[in-house]
């Protein structure tokens, strides 16, 4: 079972392949409007990518409910609990 | 080529990484071919255009693309100023069942269901002869099947289920493909089966971001719709290379002996091994050259194609390299002997080493995982390496073709000179105008010839019917046979007048026919053709590329003089009046 810091490597590896930037480093608080590129065309990458790496599904109320990327770790915290 | 981008591939990993996968074939030294995509969508296609954009470009095509906004996908195709100004070369479009507008209801009557399916079909095929019209090569998706079935099991077969519904209105697209040219049908009915329906039309994709399937099946669609596009811009492969211990039969036969080998349907592995071979036998009907490359004596390799379980047999493969050479090496010397790119082949063989090597040392040869024996055939076949658009007669003659000329080849051996081995061909050419039923190959030759090809010029079907349609051209085409066969049209020609001049803006031929002199007789019949015009100068165009350097000199050694260079590009010109007929070895027709 994962724990909450590799959940964020994981989905740190995973911004900085939909952002094709290395440099990348997120954060509880980041959000959309914090990457330039995080459009809603990214945010399905992002959805994808996340729901392959970690073997979940996300619900569409859960998706809609996403404010920063702390929910988007805490939604995948406890869907790997379930 | 990316192989990450070869089937069976990774969806996610594709979506995930697209932005750097994008960025790792534009690096690639790739000669593409630039054509523009219009994306018509009768539901969210922004991913879908990405992912198709990786997998065109993976095939060589650097695509220009236009989407249409939201759903405008028959607004934009029918009165979209955009579209025209655009001028696609293909146009895509994207619908699926929720785009049906109107389905029967249980009270409806039979005649109140036919009259619907009329209307429904009809405002697609409006569409359609209004793109055609433009010239724009059109792709249609058919409909999957609805996710779910109010009449239960009856729902395909009443007049009133609408799965029944939707598989007629199938037909009916189907039967529009069959009678139009230019018009495609990617089968998304077939994909999203493959795919498993449920995941396929995932509902929350369609709820959150209105896309008509799953996220993660989009590369399988894109993929589909690129193979299309590759096909019709002759990018197809044409040959398989196979191997044969354990590829075409279990165990080794050098060995097992003939006795022992793994093939017959007595034996689980034996079976799989016999549908493998019957599927590639089936390929030999659709024109794709068959050869070996196996690390064998000949005389072994010989003796498992005689065993009586072998659909295969020695006479279907054009050439048998079995010896104990390097493959990588044995499939050069095969695509040398077939005139054909080492692009072209598809290299099957189950050891992963192999592979290894060849893939690594053949640029651009197809060199699928196939895994174990019974998934030989999925995969292979899914890769879509023989995606067939445009189905010539030609296509359908051509492996028999590719194996008359090896016997050519081999009766060269015998002439000490040879003008004495021309003749004894008995060469009869037919040059013609582009007559109706040539058009499609015309434009095709078009479209796959790189070497010998002065201009390199493509030109669609629709084209090539407007220059038929035109007074300004002289237009030729040339058929070749000879003794041991009907080559088809292998050369094509395209003048344009201008007062007493003529530009040949287009010059190609089959690689098949080099050194027959056919380029002889091509010249002959246009200059008889400038004379009866009072047409006094021919003036030649060489625009070099990675792959015609073979006809660099082509121009002067026919006596013409060159008058110009700019950038490698070299123009030539002949004076109609002091030419004499050159072809001295094909009877014209």
């Amino acid at each position: 079972m994962l724990n909450r810091e590799e959940i964020r490597k994981n989905l740190n590896l995973i911004f900085q392949d939909v952002f094709d930037d290395t440099t990348i480093e997120i954060t509880d608080e980041m959000s959309a409007k914090d990457i330039e590129d995080w459009d809603s065309l990214a945010q399905i990458d992002l959805i994808v990518a996340s729901e392959g790496t970690f073997n979940v599904k996300f619900g569409i109320s859960e998706i809609a409910q996403l404010k920063n990327i702390g929910d988007m770790l805490d939604l995948i915290e406890r869907k790997l609990c379930q | 080529m990316l192989s990450c981008l070869a089937h069976p591939f990774d969806n996610e990993y594709i979506m995930q990484k697209k932005r750097s996968l994008k960025r790792e074939l534009l690096a690639f030294d790739t000669e593409f071919i630039e054509k523009k995509v219009a994306i018509l969508g009768g539901s969210t296609t922004a991913e879908i255009k990405n992912i198709l954009e990786l997998f065109l470009l993976n095939f060589g095509i650097k695509p220009e693309f236009y989407e249409s906004e939201y759903a405008q996908y028959w607004q934009d195709a029918m009165f979209g100023e955009k579209l025209e100004n655009f001028n696609p070369d293909i146009v895509f479009i994207h619908t699926g069942y929720r785009n049906i507008s109107g389905l029967p209801y249980l009270q409806d009557s039979t005649a109140v269901v036919d009259d619907l399916l009329k209307q429904q079909f009809s405002h697609f095929s409006q569409m359609w002869d209004k793109l055609l019209a433009q010239g724009y090569c059109v792709i249609q998706n058919n409909f999957e099947r609805p996710l779910y079935r109010l009449l239960g099991n009856k729902d395909i077969s009443d007049y009133r289920g609408h799965s029944n519904f939707v598989s007629r209105l199938n037909q009916k697209f189907y039967e529009y493909a069959s009678t139009h040219s230019g018009f495609y049908i990617n089968d998304i009915d077939y994909l999203s089966a493959s795919y498993g329906l449920e995941k396929w039309s995932d509902l929350s994709s369609w709820y959150m971001y209105k896309y008509a399937l799953c996220l993660q099946a989009i590369p399988e669609l894109a993929f589909s719709v690129a193979n299309i596009i590759k096909s019709v811009y002759g990018k197809n492969k044409k040959a398989f290379v196979l191997d044969l211990d354990n590829t075409l039969w279990g165990g080794v036969i050098g060995d097992d002996g003939q006795e022992s080998i793994v093939l017959g349907q007595d034996n689980p592995e034996g079976y799989a091994y016999c549908e493998f071979q019957a599927y590639i036998k089936a390929h030999l009907d659709l024109g794709i050259v068959l050869a070996i490359s196996s690390k064998n004596d000949e005389e072994n390799a010989f003796l498992g194609l005689e065993h009586p379980d072998s659909s295969l047999s020695t006479e279907d493969f054009t050439i048998i390299k079995a010896n104990w050479d390097s493959k990588d090496q044995n499939i050069t010397k095969i695509a040398d002997q077939l005139s054909l790119g080492v692009d072209s082949f598809v290299f099957v063989d189950d050891n992963p080493a192999e592979r290894i090597l060849v893939s690594s040392q053949i640029p651009g040869i197809s060199v699928p995982e196939i895994g174990a024996v019974e998934n030989y055939i999925r995969l292979i076949d899914k890769s879509g390496f023989f995606e067939s658009t445009t189905m010539t007669e030609d296509d359908m003659a051509r492996g028999q073709m590719y194996r008359q000329n090896a016997q050519r080849t081999n009766q060269e051996k015998s002439f000490t000179n040879y003008g004495e081995y021309l003749k004894s061909l008995d060469m009869k050419a037919s040059i013609t105008d582009f007559d109706p039923v040539y058009l499609q190959r015309v434009a095709q030759l078009t479209n796959k010839t790189n070497q010998f090809n002065l201009t390199t010029k493509r030109y669609s079907e629709n084209d090539i019917s407007a220059i038929a349609a035109e007074a300004d051209y002289i237009r030729l085409c040339g058929r070749l046979s000879d003794k041991f066969g009907d080559n088809g049209i292998v050369s094509v020609l395209i003048g344009r007048k201008d007062k007493m001049v003529c530009h040949l803006d287009l010059w190609l031929m089959s690689c098949r026919v080099l050194k027959r002199d056919m380029e002889l007789a091509m010249l002959d019949k246009l200059v008889e053709k400038c004379r009866a015009e009072s047409i006094k100068k021919l003036i030649g165009y060489y625009f070099p590329t990675p792959k015609n350097a073979m006809v660099k000199n082509f121009y002067h050694e026919l006596g013409f003089e060159q008058i110009d260079e700019k950038e490698n590009a070299t123009i030539w010109e002949l004076d109609i009046d002091r030419y004499e007929k050159k072809n001295q070895s094909i009877k014209i027709l």
